[in-house]
C-alpha cells in the first residue's frame, strides 16, 4: 500500500499540493492535465450535485492521476470507485442523473468506452428525447495515440459517438480549452463526450485562467493561425502537429490557417466555412479513421456549402481504419505526422 | 400513356423487387388484369393494371429491385397518344396491337440504353463550357476551379487572358484576383461578350503582324497583368469619348505650408505629407457640386453616388494599379494621406484585396513627382473623368497690380467622357478645383 502509493505520486502530476492548482509550474501555468483536475475540482466545490465515478480514481487518484487528491477533498460519495464494468458506469450515471445528480465518469481509456457502448448510444443519447428528462452527464476518458500504447490504448472513438446524435463530443487540444470546455460540458444539461488525448496530458502546458466562471462554449472553434494560401481544419493532438508544419510552411512562404475545431458535435461550420472562403484550400486533418471520420463530415461540409469558394480538391490527412500499431515505426507511419501535413499543404498550395 | 410505378405495400416499404412479368411488351390488358409479380419486405403479390391498353415499354428487368415510386411500365391506354411513342398513336386496342409490337422489336432494349450514352456525352460538353475556348498553356490550363468560375464570372474576367500559376497552367483564384485588381474584371456587366473578342489577339503569343525577334532583341510574353491593363486601356480609347482640359492653378501657399509642416505631420501621424491629400479635399467637394463628374454610364442609365471614392493610380513592379479611396467624402487630408500611405504601400507589396481596387467613383493620377509638365491620361472606366496632377514648378507669373514674381505654379488637367459631360461642367469643374486649391486654408485640417 505504502510502496503502491509512493509510485502513484512518482507517477502523478507535478507536485503534492492537494488542489491541482497547487500542482501548477511556478510560474503559474497548467498543464493540459492539471487544467482537466482544475475544471472538475472547482465545478465540484461549485456545485454539491456533481459527483465523480470510475475504476480507480478515489484511493489511486485515477489511471493518468486526474483526480489525485480528490478524495480527499470530497469523501467517497462524490468521488466513487466502480468495478471494472463501463456500461454499469454509464448506467449509474444515466440513473443518477435521472435523480438530479450531474454525474462526471472517468474511463481509464477512451477505447472502453465501447464496453458501455449499448448504454451510451442508446439510452444516454436518446433519453431526453423519448422521457423529456435531461441527463447531465459528462464521461471523460483519455484518447489518442502516439504514445506507444497499441491498439487498446489509442483509440479516437469521436466519430462513433458523434454518430450517435444525442452527445456532444469535445475533444480539446489546448490546456485552457480543456478546461473551459470541461467546466460547460459539467454546467451542459445534455450528456456530453469529453475526450483527453493523453499524448497531450503533459507535454503541453500554459497560462490558464482562474476566474471561477472562465467558460469556453460548446460548438465554437477557434482560428489558431491566421493565414491566407490554405486552411488546415483539425482538432486534439493534431492542432499541434499542424501549427508545428505551419512554422514549418512560413518558412517557405506558405501562409497556413489552423482551424481547431474542440467540439467535434455539434461542428461550428461557420468558422470552418468562413476561413475556406479566405483561402480556397482545405486539408482536413484528423486523427480519428479517414472513412467516415471526422475529417470525411468536415470535408463533405466544405464541398457542400464552400463549393464555389474552392480553389482545389478538399484533401485529407488521416490515418486508415486499422488497428492502431504498437510498434513505434509502425505507429508513425500510421499517424499523421508533421511531414506528411507540410507535403499534403505544399501538394495543395501549389495545385 | 400511363406510367405504373413501384407500389408502397406498407408504410414502412421503400423498394420492391419484380418476381415475375406477366405482361410483355405490345401484350394487350384489361383492367385489373395482374401485370406483374413483386416482391417486398412484408408482402409477395401481383399488381392489376389500372387502366386497359397496350403495354409499350417495360423498363426494369425481372429480378430487379427499385425503389418505391419507380416507373416499371408503360401502357397505352389512348389518352395523351403519341406523346412520344412513335406508333403508339392508333385508338383502337386490337389495331395498335401490330403496330406496337413492331415498334416494340426496336423499343425495349434500345430505350434504356440510349438513354445512358446520350446522357455521357452531355456531361462533357457541359463541364468544358467555356474552358473549351481557352489557350492551351499546360495540362490542367484548361481546369477551372469552383471559385475561378465565379469571380470570373462575377467580374466579367477573360480568363484566356491570364497564364496560370498554378500547378500544369492551372488558373488560381489569385491570378484571377490579381486580374481583377489591375483591371482585368469588366466595368459593366455587357462588357464581358464583348472583351472576347478585343482580347483574343492580346492573348495570343505571336500577334499579327509579327515582326520575328532580331539578334539583340529580347522576347518574353506579356504578363497577364500587363494584359489586363492593355486591354482595359484599349477598351477605354474605343469606348470613351474623350476630350481634354486644363488650368494652371498657383499652389504657393501650399508649399509653403507643406514645407513648414511636413515634419511635424510625419511626427504626428506617422505618413509622409505630400500634395496628394490637398488634391484629393479639393477635387472631392469639386465632385460634389458638380455630381456628373462623379458618375458613371450603365446601359441606358447615369449612375451617380452620394460618396466619393477616389481611385488613385499608383505604380509598381507589376505595372498600374489603381487602389480606391473609399467613402473619401468623409475624410480630412490627414485620413486621406493615411489612407493613400497605406494603400500605396500595399500596392506596390502586392497585398491589395479585390475590394480594395473595385468602386472607384472618379481617379486622380499623379505624374508630377516624375516630372512631367502636363498629361493626358487615359480615363479609368467607368469612370467618366481622370485628373492628372503634373509638376510643381516655379514660374514667373503676373500676379496683383500687374507685378511679375516667381511663384509654385502646377498645371492640373482632366481627361473627361464627352457622352456624359459638357465642356461648361468639365472647365466649371476644374476651376473649382482651382479656386480651392488657392483660396482653402488647410492648416486646420492637417490636425497639428
Amino acid at each position: 500500500m505504502t510502496a503502491a502509493k509512493a509510485k502513484a505520486v512518482e507517477a502523478g502530476a507535478a507536485g503534492h499540493g492537494a488542489e491541482p492548482r497547487g500542482k501548477r509550474t511556478e510560474d503559474g501555468q497548467a498543464t493540459y492535465l492539471i487544467a482537466i483536475a482544475e475544471a472538475l475540482w472547482e465545478e465540484m466545490e461549485r456545485d454539491e450535485r456533481v459527483y465523480l465515478l470510475g475504476e480507480d480514481i478515489g484511493d489511486y487518484g485515477g489511471a493518468f492521476k486526474v483526480t489525485e487528491g480528490f478524495l480527499d477533498r470530497f469523501g467517497p460519495d462524490r468521488v466513487v470507485d466502480t468495478p471494472i464494468a463501463e456500461e454499469t458506469i454509464v448506467g449509474m450515471s444515466v440513473g443518477s442523473a435521472m435523480e438530479g445528480l450531474r454525474p462526471v465518469a472517468e474511463f481509464q481509456y477512451a477505447d472502453f468506452m465501447s464496453s458501455g457502448f449499448d448504454e451510451i448510444t442508446t439510452v444516454l443519447s436518446r433519453y431526453h428525447y423519448r422521457s423529456g428528462v435531461p441527463l447531465p452527464v459528462v464521461l471523460r476518458g483519455p484518447s489518442g495515440g502516439g504514445v506507444r500504447a497499441s491498439s487498446f490504448h489509442s483509440i479516437n472513438p469521436e466519430p462513433w459517438f458523434a454518430h450517435a446524435g444525442g452527445i456532444k463530443v469535445l475533444c480539446p487540444a489546448f490546456p485552457a480549452d480543456a478546461k473551459g470546455l470541461l467546466k460547460s460540458a459539467v454546467r451542459d444539461d445534455n450528456p456530453v463526450l469529453f475526450l483527453e488525448h493523453k499524448w497531450i496530458y503533459r507535454r503541453i502546458k500554459e497560462q490558464v485562467p482562474e476566474e471561477p466562471d472562465f467558460l469556453i462554449p460548446i460548438g465554437q472553434a477557434n482560428v489558431r493561425r491566421e493565414g491566407d494560401d490554405v486552411t488546415i481544419v483539425t482538432y486534439g493532438a493534431m492542432v499541434h502537429k499542424a501549427l508545428e508544419a505551419a512554422d514549418a510552411l512560413a518558412q517557405r512562404d506558405v501562409s497556413t490557417e489552423v482551424v481547431d475545431l474542440r467540439t467535434v458535435y455539434p461542428l461550428d461550420e461557420e468558422t470552418v466555412l468562413r476561413s475556406i472562403e479566405k483561402t480556397s484550400r482545405a486539408v482536413v486533418l484528423s486523427e480519428s479513421y479517414r472513412f467516415v471520420g471526422i475529417g470525411a463530415e468536415v470535408s463533405a461540409v466544405i464541398a457542400e456549402k464552400a463549393f464555389e469558394h474552392l480553389d482545389a480538391p478538399v484533401v485529407r490527412v488521416s490515418p486508415p481504419n486499422l488497428p492502431v500499431p504498437f510498434s513505434p515505426t509502425l505507429e508513425d507511419a500510421f499517424l499523421p505526422q508533421v511531414s506528411d501535413i507540410e507535403a499534403a499543404v505544399e501538394r495543395l498550395s501549389a495545385w | 400513356m400511363t406510367s405504373i410505378q413501384m407500389p408502397q405495400l406498407g408504410e414502412t416499404i421503400v423498394e420492391g423487387t419484380i418476381l415475375k412479368w406477366l405482361k410483355s411488351e405490345g401484350d394487350h390488358v384489361d383492367r385489373d388484369e395482374p401485370l406483374f409479380e413483386i416482391s417486398t419486405d412484408k408482402v409477395d403479390t401481383e399488381v392489376p393494371s389500372p387502366v386497359a391498353g397496350t403495354v409499350t415499354k417495360i423498363l426494369v428487368d425481372e429480378g430487379a429491385t427499385v425503389a418505391v415510386g419507380t416507373a416499371l411500365m408503360e401502357i397505352d391506354d389512348g389518352t395523351g397518344a403519341g406523346a412520344e411513342t412513335a406508333g403508339a398513336g392508333a385508338g383502337a386496342d386490337s389495331g395498335g396491337d401490330a403496330a406496337v409490337t413492331a415498334s416494340g422489336a426496336a423499343g425495349p432494349a434500345a430505350s434504356p440504353e440510349a438513354e445512358a450514352p446520350a446522357a455521357a456525352t452531355s456531361v462533357p460538353a457541359a463541364v468544358g463550357g467555356g474552358a473549351e475556348a481557352l489557350p492551351d498553356r499546360g495540362p490542367r490550363s484548361r481546369i477551372l476551379s469552383p471559385v475561378v468560375r465565379r469571380l470570373a464570372a462575377e467580374h466579367g474576367v477573360d480568363l484566356a487572358a491570364i497564364a496560370g500559376s498554378g500547378d500544369g497552367g492551372r488558373i488560381t483564384r489569385k491570378d484571377v484576383e490579381a486580374a481583377i485588381a489591375t483591371g482585368g474584371g469588366a466595368a459593366a456587366p455587357a462588357a464581358p461578350a464583348a472583351t472576347p473578342a478585343a482580347a483574343a489577339p492580346l492573348a495570343q503569343p505571336a500577334p499579327v503582324p509579327s515582326i520575328a525577334a532580331a539578334a539583340g532583341e529580347d522576347v518574353q510574353p506579356m504578363t497577364h497583368i500587363r494584359t489586363a491593363i492593355a486591354q482595359h486601356m484599349l477598351a477605354s480609347v474605343n469606348e470613351t469619348a474623350r476630350a481634354w482640359t486644363m488650368v494652371e492653378v498657383n499652389v504657393e501657399h501650399l508649399v509653403r505650408l507643406r514645407a513648414e509642416r511636413k515634419d511635424a505631420f510625419l511626427q504626428q501621424h506617422g505618413v509622409k505629407l505630400t500634395y496628394l491629400p490637398f488634391v484629393v479635399r479639393a477635387t472631392v467637394d469639386a465632385l460634389q457640386a458638380f455630381p456628373t463628374v462623379n458618375s458613371r454610364i450603365d446601359g441606358d442609365n447615369v449612375v451617380t453616388p452620394r460618396f466619393v471614392n477616389m481611385g488613385i493610380a499608383v505604380s509598381y513592379d507589376a505595372g498600374l494599379i489603381v487602389p480606391v479611396v473609399k467613402n473619401a467624402d468623409v475624410m480630412n487630408s490627414v485620413g486621406i494621406a493615411r489612407a493613400i500611405a497605406d494603400l500605396a504601400a500595399r500596392a506596390r507589396s502586392h497585398q491589395l484585396q479585390p475590394d480594395e481596387v473595385q468602386g472607384a467613383t472618379f481617379t486622380i493620377t499623379n505624374p508630377g513627382p516624375y516630372g512631367s509638365l502636363v498629361s493626358v491620361p487615359i480615363i479609368n472606366q467607368p469612370n467618366v473623368g481622370i485628373l492628372s496632377l503634373d509638376a510643381i514648378q516655379k514660374r514667373p507669373v503676373v500676379v496683383e497690380q500687374d507685378a511679375i514674381a516667381v511663384r509654385h505654379m502646377v498645371y492640373v488637367s482632366m481627361s473627361w467622357d464627352h457622352r456624359l459631360i459638357d465642356g461648361e461642367i468639365a472647365t466649371r469643374f476644374l476651376a473649382r478645383i482651382k479656386l480651392n486649391l488657392e483660396t482653402w486654408d488647410f492648416a486646420e485640417d492637417l490636425g497639428l
